[in-house]
């Protein structure tokens, strides 16, 4: 038995700005099943990361507990990285960030993980509008645990085992711009042209970045009748609109052969351009995103793409005022004022 | 682009670079796999049945092989293809029971060969066991031909040579040695029923308007003439000093030879510069190994003859410069630079000679002297007569005329039972799939990180006092077995059923190399720009599936594909698999 990945790549692989190779990025070999959909996500973060030109240990990964949350060991192998408790990614990820804020936070997390026993800690960090990039796998079940529904398993998917759930789904995308996040995203593992620009564009945004991205589990739920399908979902797939990532100083490229054009400049100046599809729905609109949300449900849709943005809002940082520098490097003489400072508040207060 | 059609043989042979770039297309990784195994005589087999000479060209071959090896495009070195072929022939066991047992019952047909070299020994091998009676001409006292007369001893000891012509031999062929045949026509008078020409290129080119050419004559020889003098011992010593003229291959064995007949400094002198020299790397360096340097970029101008003793020779410096896209060398200006020497040997090349065959008789010549050589059939304007190896289309190699031997029998045989010559066997070819479970393949799919191994050489003050010591060691088993797992195994084939692809991707992200790519069917140029690595290497092919289900087509560009399997491997619904793909070419019957 072997099962090694060769260390020979292709000979002519490009470098990015920081003279590193793709291969930089990657990580140990997956252990996870065969044409999981949560592989697809992992290589789509490495090149995400590639293409950002992200110093590896500039970033941490964070994760909770699942097939999912054990993909960080399969992709940014020169990183830090934090595997938590089940669900409990977002406390750790904010102690962190606390910390040190000069890091790029990428949390990952299951369906499960998330939207059953990490959902307080989902809604809470959102509220805070941490800094960070939250991607959840959602496949609709718990893939570590042999494919029980999870609670974002469509009313009415069937599972493998052939029972029809008949739980609501919890949306995550909806519930994320009901609570206010600042960028809301949906996209799905077998679609990397878009996700790789949703992901570049989650890694410049200045606050809580959330995708959520269908990732078929080909083990458990990749049977007929689930919602969570390969085959389910490229057929109920409505992108919102072709959209593409375009860092600050670069070239536009880009052309769009029809709709309405729109580009909306980051605050690191790099620009989101987007060719917007649905004429009735606006991205900078929490009220349209919600509708568009809401009438693709409807419609039996799963619609992707950047749902929501909102470069207003202050993160969690600016909110509660730290100072500039990282606080894991302040030493004691930055904290402690000393006997000068004491005696003279002392006296103030005779 | 069009789906690509992987029944066609052709397509996969040609992923197995080395295989398709062998003249015999030797199936190359199949042996090498053996070795690894320690399966000597199996390896030894697989070469003698397609080059006929594994321990002959396990140390001489030219190894076209080797520059085409995939292992070459991904690090530094090729696969020692060649050495690993000696390896299997110095550790096989007893081999004649596995080769075509005479006596064999005459079939009733008589054919007449011509030169005793490797290509007609292998139209003697192949055709003896279909009851053929075979008559072999050569005006030597032995079989070999050049590999004989003129690749020395030290790089092909008389005993390797000998066993691999005795193989043949012994099959029952009537011998004819010592006999030079001065008269097709006559030959053709008796009664056989094809002659097949293999008499190579048996003519050293010479500087005959050189001045000092003829006054000089004692101590000027011809190289391919000289070359032969010391393999049949006429030759046993030469001048003290001695300048060897010519880059190739040749001027190589006449300078080492020379350093073992008694030449102290002995000089290679060639025109061009060291770069364009048409002498194998390995030959230059074996040369140099032995202190002799090379000199190029130097004219010949004169032999410098005093009282009718050669004394040296004036050369003319020159420089090489590109004009309108041409390379021309122009002289530097500077005075005739004199080099000493008591012996010259000239090796600037070969060329082919035909003085006993009648230009009446029906072989037409073309305006260079040369056969009108059908290159499918080897057949030449008369219907008996057959033409290959270097007789046929000027020197080339011995794997060459190996190559050529096997399809001149093809045609014979087909001509001696009155079939067209174009109606061609296919080649065998066979496809199976390695899976044998999870994580598990038939072949070792694994990719070893080694770099080339290099061949050991026997101590230079023992191989220049005895021209017969042979130089190289060859790999040890182990040394062999470590090279060999340097093999992709590029005989195993990447095979895609559309049908049962998901597109997950999961292949595409597995593959280290990049070679995967799920993309908008387009014209070939345009998709090669567009995968995920462009596919730049238009020599490699891409692999193109039927349209997907979301109407994409899976392309794999075949450039750079380690044989890994990993794709096979994390592909759920086996719509990858990794089969192994045997070619063998038709041998005449
Ligand atoms: C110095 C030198 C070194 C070489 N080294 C290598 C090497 O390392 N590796 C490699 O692959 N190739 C090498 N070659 C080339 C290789 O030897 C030839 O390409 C190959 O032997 C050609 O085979 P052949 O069967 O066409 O004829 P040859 O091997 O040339 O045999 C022809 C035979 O026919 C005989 N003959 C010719 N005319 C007649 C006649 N009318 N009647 C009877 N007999 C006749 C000749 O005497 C000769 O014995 C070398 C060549 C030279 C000159
Ligand atoms: C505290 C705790 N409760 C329960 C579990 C068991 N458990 C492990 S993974 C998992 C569900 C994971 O589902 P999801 O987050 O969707 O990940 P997936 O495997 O589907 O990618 C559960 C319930 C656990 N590890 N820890
Ligand atoms: S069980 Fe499902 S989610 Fe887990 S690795 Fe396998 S396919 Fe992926
Ligand atoms: S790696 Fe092996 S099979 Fe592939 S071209 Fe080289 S020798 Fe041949
Ligand atoms: S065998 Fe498959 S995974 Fe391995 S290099 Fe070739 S295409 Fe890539
Ligand atoms: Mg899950």
């Amino acid at each position: 038995m072997t099962f090694i990945k060769p260390k020979f790549r292709h000979p002519d692989l490009p470098k990015n700005k920081l003279g590193y190779t793709l291969s930089y990025y990657e990580g140990a070999l997956s252990t996870l099943c065969a044409g999981c959909g949560h592989d697809s996500i992992s290589a789509a973060i490495i090149q995400s990361a590639f293409e950002m030109n992200i110093e590896p240990h500039k970033l941490a990964k964070l994760s909770g507990i699942g097939c999912s949350s054990k993909t960080p060991t399969y992709f940014l192998g020169n990183s830090h990285g934090f595997n938590s408790v089940h669900g409990r990614m977002p406390s750790v990820a904010t102690g962190a960030n606390m910390a040190n804020k000069d890091l790029i936070y990428l949390g990952v997390s299951g369906d499960g993980d998330t939207a059953s026993i990490g959902m307080g800690q989902f809604v809470h960090v959102i509220r805070r509008n941490l800094k960070m990039i939250y991607i959840v796998m959602n496949n609709g079940c718990y893939g570590l645990t042999k494919g029980q529904d999870s609670a974002t398993a469509d009313n009415g998917s069937i599972s493998k085992a052939g029972i029809v759930n008949q739980f609501q789904a919890i949306d995550l995308c909806g519930l994320a711009i009901e609570l206010g996040a600042t960028f809301v995203a949906q996209s799905f593992s077998g679609d990397k042209k878009q996700l790789i620009p949703l992901i570049k564009a989650a890694m410049a945004h200045n606050g809580f970045a959330f995708i959520n991205v269908i990732s078929p589990c080909v083990t458990f739920n990749n049977n007929k009748g689930s919602t969570k399908s390969y085959d389910f979902v490229r057929g109920h797939l409505e992108a919102t609109g072709t959209f593409d990532f375009v860092p600050e100083m670069e070239e536009i490229t880009t052309t769009y052969e029809s709709g309405e054009k729109h580009a909306i400049k980051l605050h690191d100046g790099s620009l989101l351009q987007f060719n917007k599809l649905d004429s009735d729905w606006d991205p900078l609109d929490r009220f349209s995103a919600m509708k568009a949300v809401h009438q693709a449900r409807e419609k039996n849709e799963i619609i992707t793409g950047l749902l929501y943005l909102n470069q207003g809002a202050m993160d969690l940082h600016e909110l509660v005022n730290t100072c500039d520098r990282p606080l894991n490097t302040l030493k004691k003489e930055d904290l402690c004022p000393g006997n000068g400072a004491l005696a003279s508040i002392n006296a103030g207060l005779r | 682009m069009q789906p690509t059609d992987i029944k066609d043989p052709e397509y996969f042979h040609k992923v197995v670079d080395c295989q398709y770039a062998c003249p015999a297309h030797t199936p190359v990784p199949e042996y090498i796999r053996l070795i690894s195994q320690e399966k000597y005589t199996e390896a030894y087999m697989i070469n003698w049945e397609s080059n006929v000479f594994p321990g002959v060209l396990g140390r001489t071959c030219d190894r076209p092989c080797e520059p085409a090896c995939r292992r070459g495009r991904i690090e530094e070195e090729p696969v020692a293809i060649c050495r690993l072929k000696r390896v299997a022939a110095d550790n096989k066991g007893e081999v004649k029971p596995f080769m075509p047992q005479g006596p064999f019952s005459f079939n009733g047909k008589k054919i007449a060969l011509v030169g005793g070299g490797p290509a007609s020994l292998t139209v003697a091998r192949d055709l003896a066991p279909l009851g053929y009676e075979i008559h072999l001409f050569d005006e030597q006292f032995k079989g070999g031909g050049f590999m004989r007369s003129q690749i020395p001893s030290f790089r092909l000891p008389e005993s390797v040579l000998d066993e691999e012509v005795n193989y043949i031999l012994d099959l029952g062929i009537h011998t004819h040695f010592n006999h030079f045949v001065h008269s097709l026509e006559e030959l053709l008078s008796q009664d056989y029923d094809a002659v097949f020409v293999g008499t190579g290129a048996p003519k050293g080119r010479d500087l005959p308007d050189l001045p000092g050419r003829n006054e000089g004559a004692k101590n000027i020889h011809i190289g391919i003439n000289w070359l032969a003098n010391v393999a049949f011992e006429h030759t046993t010593n030469i001048g003290k000093k001695v300048i060897v003229l010519g880059g190739g291959n040749t001027a190589m064995d006449c300078c080492r030879t020379s350093r073992r007949l008694g030449g102290e400094s002995v000089k290679v002198v060639v025109r061009s510069p060291y770069s364009e020299m048409k002498a194998s790397p390995w030959e230059k360096e074996d040369a140099m190994h032995e202190d002799i340097p090379i000199v190029d970029n130097h004219v010949p101008i004169e032999f410098v003859v005093k009282d009718g003793v050669l004394k040296g020779m004036n050369f003319e410096k020159v420089t090489p410069i590109i004009e309108n896209g041409k390379r021309k060398l122009v002289p530097t200006g500077e005075p005739l630079v004199f080099i000493e020497a008591d012996d010259v040997l000239i090796a600037i090349g070969q060329e082919n000679s035909f003085p006993w065959i009648e230009r009446n008789i029906g072989v037409t010549f073309d305006k260079w002297d040369m056969p009108e050589v059908d290159t499918l059939t080897h057949a030449s304007s008369h219907p008996k007569v057959f033409f290959g190896g270097d007789a046929a289309w000027g020197p080339k190699n011995v794997i060459t005329a190996v190559a050529h031997g096997h399809q001149a029998a093809i045609s014979i045989d087909l001509a001696c039972r009155n079939l067209p010559l174009t109606q061609r066997p296919s080649p065998f070819v066979n496809l199976v799939s390695q899976k044998m479970g999870l994580h598990e393949w038939a072949y070792e799919s694994n990719v070893v990180n080694d770099v080339r191994y290099t061949v050991a050489q026997a101590d230079k003050k023992v191989t220049l006092s005895n021209r017969k010591t042979e130089v190289e060691l060859g790999f040890t088993k182990h040394e062999g077995c470590k090279e060999a797992e340097r093999c992709l195994n590029c005989d195993v084939q990447t095979v895609f059923v559309e049908d049962k692809c998901i597109e997950c991707d999961a292949c595409v992200d597995i593959c280290p190399t990049t070679c995967i790519t799920f993309i908008d069917n387009a014209e070939e140029d345009e998709l090669r720009q567009l995968l995920n690595m462009p596919a730049l290497n238009t020599s490699q092919d891409l692999y193109v599936s039927a349209p997907l289900k979301t109407k994409r087509v899976m392309v794999k560009d075949e450039d750079v594909c380690l044989h890994c399997g990993l794709c096979a491997e994390r592909c759920p619904t086996s719509a990858w698999d990794m089969h192994k793909f045997l070619y063998k070419v038709t041998k005449a019957g």
